[in-house]
């Protein structure tokens, strides 16, 4: 059988001639790798383009159309030692590109017009304190109206946009007050500047801009650093499938590119990246990361077989009813839609913030107006008073109070190894009380380990861990993994469904079942070892090992139990998998809560329960059957191993083997609540400071300009407290 | 006074220099790798020749 690599789904025309490739590569880390991948690709000849992207961890190829086949450009990324896999924009990302750059011009266009509405207001404001003449301050107005009005326009369209839409849904949120205080701020000053009046608030309106547009913009490229890094990720696992391309020959391509009806060859030891049905062949295949069983099941001629199942023992041809992810088990799809619709009532700090804020200083100009009416000042003048107030409480720092806290906070998530899904989720981490584990890929690692190594002579473990390299199957990995072995044995012999043999120094040598090895004695008798391990014998001429492999928990996962419990967070397991299996792991971390062999809609019940009872729950799982409690917890965790579906549905995700993150996340989510609350009451004492000032109507446009920029940089200032380091573990 | 009637238009024409240049740098993509930008700056010059890899 021939098999190829196809790339040609990634490849894209790029003008004339040229064509383009994206890869995501694993392991760029500083500027001598991005110079040493550009000059190792340039030198290839009629490669035209080698850029790296430092911030997204990329490269972008471009070379003359049908000179060089992509491949090549890959094995070249992989001699230099990176580890390439061609990337492909997901529109999710696009959309955040686009929408980071839109709001970077808005800025830039509000930041022009700030500066240099200043520089004419500077000269006004000590000119109404020293000799100017009223022509030239009027001159001075129009000026920074002409500069103003049309920058206003522009850069606010952001805040103008969001507050119309919602609006138009008969809600309000922070831009309401905001677009509402630009607006009439501007209008106001236009009105004066014609009436030759001393203040305008040209500036104090467009710098308002600017600040809020700051935090926009921070907010928005914390989101897109994000996807980013979740887009590499999905490149770097290079689901590929091998398709049929003819009777005999097989191509190994991308999972974007293989479509309902094609047939694909799944090997052992391989993950199926697309749903179907087996149509030929007989195996075990492993479905712990859609159902949370560990235990085999046999797949045959019929069967259906999901995304994410692992092949253990024989070679299955499946056609393909849904690529990737389309389809799902009918049950999950039900129960994940109403999830989410209960999960998408919760409201954000910063809109419930708005909730209680616009009305009351809506209130409060307003009441300004009448009360200076019924003090006897003319309309003109309590107009005047009662935009001004507007313009003072005009939320600024509370507009920043949420988004440099979130940056700031998720910069240091980042860093511990968790990304953020949705925004608000760490606000929603930051209440969590009460935290349910899923096991299987949870608690434990997703793959496979050799728990008993240690009982085993050194150099029996090294010979089987290089017979093993000879064989597919997962376990035989495990081996081969823990044993660090390098050099496999010349002529190893793999004999399907049972294990592995070779010959050394005239001795025969065995990896595979107990049977296999003659080894079955040993695992009658084996009492020391565990029920839930599978069992692989190794034998040398006479002498006979058992080997016992599992799913190890992960490594700190004790500590992190603890860690939790000291954080007064309550601890509790729900698995899909057997009791036995459930029982050994929750007593081995002190879990004295767990339940075995949950469905989904128990699971879900259990939350719903936990709910009832005012505690707000984490969930942390990671297989297809935990991604509808996933979306019906308050909110949810997901390792970076998981299913598609869970890590889509998971506010956060967590990399690597440790578990540690999940304890580091919800540290730095107190914090930045913490922090949010703090800026929020900043934000309100500068307002009760500042409203008697505008109510009592002495309000310049200097002082004006003074507090918003003093309220805002205080803002800011508190936000980055959340950098310094955060708590260790345990 | 007068020297306004120079001053006003330079610097309103500065600042929109400016900002012309700063959306001609955001169209042609100088802001997409804020941090692969830092390093370039002080890279060195590609060598003339690159010397022969030694093992």
């Amino acid at each position: 059988m021939r098999i190829t690599r196809d790339f040609s789904h990634y490849v894209r025309t790029a003008g004339e001639g040229v064509q383009h490739i994206d890869l995501a590569v694993d392991g760029v880390h500083c500027a001598g790798c991005m110079a040493r991948i550009e000059r190792g690709l340039s030198a290839i000849p009629d490669v035209t383009l080698a850029r790296v992207n430092l911030t997204d961890r990329r490269v972008a190829l471009e070379w003359k159309q049908g000179t060089l086949d992509p491949s090549r450009l890959i094995d070249r990324l992989e001699e230099l030692g990176y580890k390439a896999y061609p990337y492909e924009t997901e529109s999710a990302e696009a959309t955040e590109v686009a929408e980071s750059r839109f709001l970077l011009r808005c800025l830039g266009v509000a930041a022009f017009a700030t500066m240099n509405v200043m520089m004419l207001s500077i000269p006004v404001w000590s000119g109404n304190v020293s000799d100017m003449l009223p022509e030239q301050r009027d001159f001075f107005h129009w000026l920074s109206a002409l500069i103003a009005l049309p920058a206003a326009a522009y850069a606010g369209q952001p805040f103008f946009r969001s507050a119309w839409r919602a609006l138009s849904h008969k809600t309000t949120n922070m831009d309401v007050p905001i677009s509402i205080g630009v607006c009439l701020a501007l209008g106001m000053s236009v009105v004066e500047t014609i009436h030759h009046a001393e203040h305008a608030y040209f500036d104090a309106a467009i710098m308002l801009l600017t600040f809020l547009l700051v935090g926009r913009f921070l907010d928005q490229n914390m989101r897109r650093r994000t996807r980013a890094v979740a887009g590499n990720l999905a490149a770097l696992k290079a689901e590929t499938a091998a398709k049929f391309v003819g009777p005999d020959e097989i191509s190994q391509v991308p999972a974007a590119a293989i479509h309902p009806g094609d047939i694909v060859l799944l090997r052992p030891g391989e993950r199926c990246a697309v749903d179907g049905t087996v149509i030929e062949g007989r195996s075990e295949i492993d479905q712990s990361l859609i159902t949370g069983e560990t235990l085999y099941v046999t797949a045959e001629q019929g069967t259906p077989v999901y995304a994410g199942s692992m092949n253990i023992s024989g070679t299955l041809r499946v056609r393909v009813s849904a690529a990737s992810e389309a389809t799902l088990l009918a049950e999950i799809t039900r129960l994940l839609d109403n999830a989410l619709q209960a999960r998408s009532r919760y409201m954000r700090l910063a809109d419930r913030a708005s909730r209680l804020y616009a009305p009351v200083v809506h209130a409060t100009a307003l009441f300004t107006i009448l009360g200076w009416i019924i003090a006897g000042a003319g309309w003109h003048d309590a107009i005047v008073t009662g935009v001004a107030v507007l313009i003072i409480t005009c939320p600024c720092a509370l507009g920043l109070a949420i988004p440099t806290v979130q940056t700031v906070a998720s910069g240091a998530m980042f860093k511990s190894g968790v990304l953020l899904n949705s925004g608000d989720a760490i606000e929603r981490l930051a209440e969590a009380d009460h935290v349910i584990f899923d096991k299987t890929g949870t608690l434990t690692l997703p793959d496979l380990e050799v728990t008993n190594a240690a009982d085993i002579p050194a150099d029996m473990f090294d010979l089987a861990g290089r017979l093993a390299l000879s064989s597919h199957h997962p376990v035989a990995a495990a081996v081969a993994q823990a044993a660090v072995a390098k050099s496999p044995i010349v002529g190893a012999i793999e004999e399907a469904g049972q294990g592995v043999r070779a010959t050394v120094d005239g001795v025969e040598i065995r990896l595979g079942r107990p049977s296999f090895c003659g080894a079955d004695a040993l695992v009658g008798d084996g009492a020391g070892l565990d029920p839930e391990a599978s069992s692989v014998a190794f034998c040398k001429g006479a002498e006979k090992f058992i080997l016992s492999v599992r799913q190890g928990l992960r490594p700190d996962a004790q500590a992190v139990i603890a860690a939790l419990k000291a954080r007064n967070i309550g601890v509790e397991i729900l698995s899909g998998d057997r009791e036995p299996a459930v029982r050994a792991a929750a007593y081995s971390l002190g879990v004295p809560e767990w339940r075995a062999g949950v469905t989904p809609a128990d699971k879900i019940a259990r939350i719903e329960e936990l709910k009832r009872r005012g505690a707000k729950v984490l969930m942390v799982g990671d297989g297809m059957n935990d991604a509808p409690s996933l979306a019906a917890a308050h909110v949810s965790m997901s390792p970076i191993s998981a299913a598609h579906l869970s890590q889509a549905t998971a506010d956060l995700i967590f990399l690597g083997r440790p578990l540690a993150p999940v304890v580091a996340a919800i540290d730095s989510a107190r914090k930045a609540l913490r922090l949010m609350l703090q800026n929020l009451w900043l934000a309100i004492a500068y307002n009760v400071l500042a409203v008697p000032i505008a109510i009592s109507g002495v309000v310049t446009p200097l002082i004006a300009a003074a507090a918003m920029s003093g309220s805002s940089i205080l803002v800011m200032l508190n936000s980055l407290r959340g950098r310094s380091a955060s708590r260790e573990i345990a | 006074m007068e020297i306004l009637v120079i001053l006003v238009p330079l610097a309103l024409a500065l600042g929109g220099a400016g900002l012309v240049a700063f959306l001609w740098s955001l169209r042609s993509g100088q802001y997409d790798d804020f941090d692969g930008a830092a390093w370039r700056a002080i890279a060195d010059d590609e060598p003339p020749q690159e010397a022969p890899a030694k093992p």
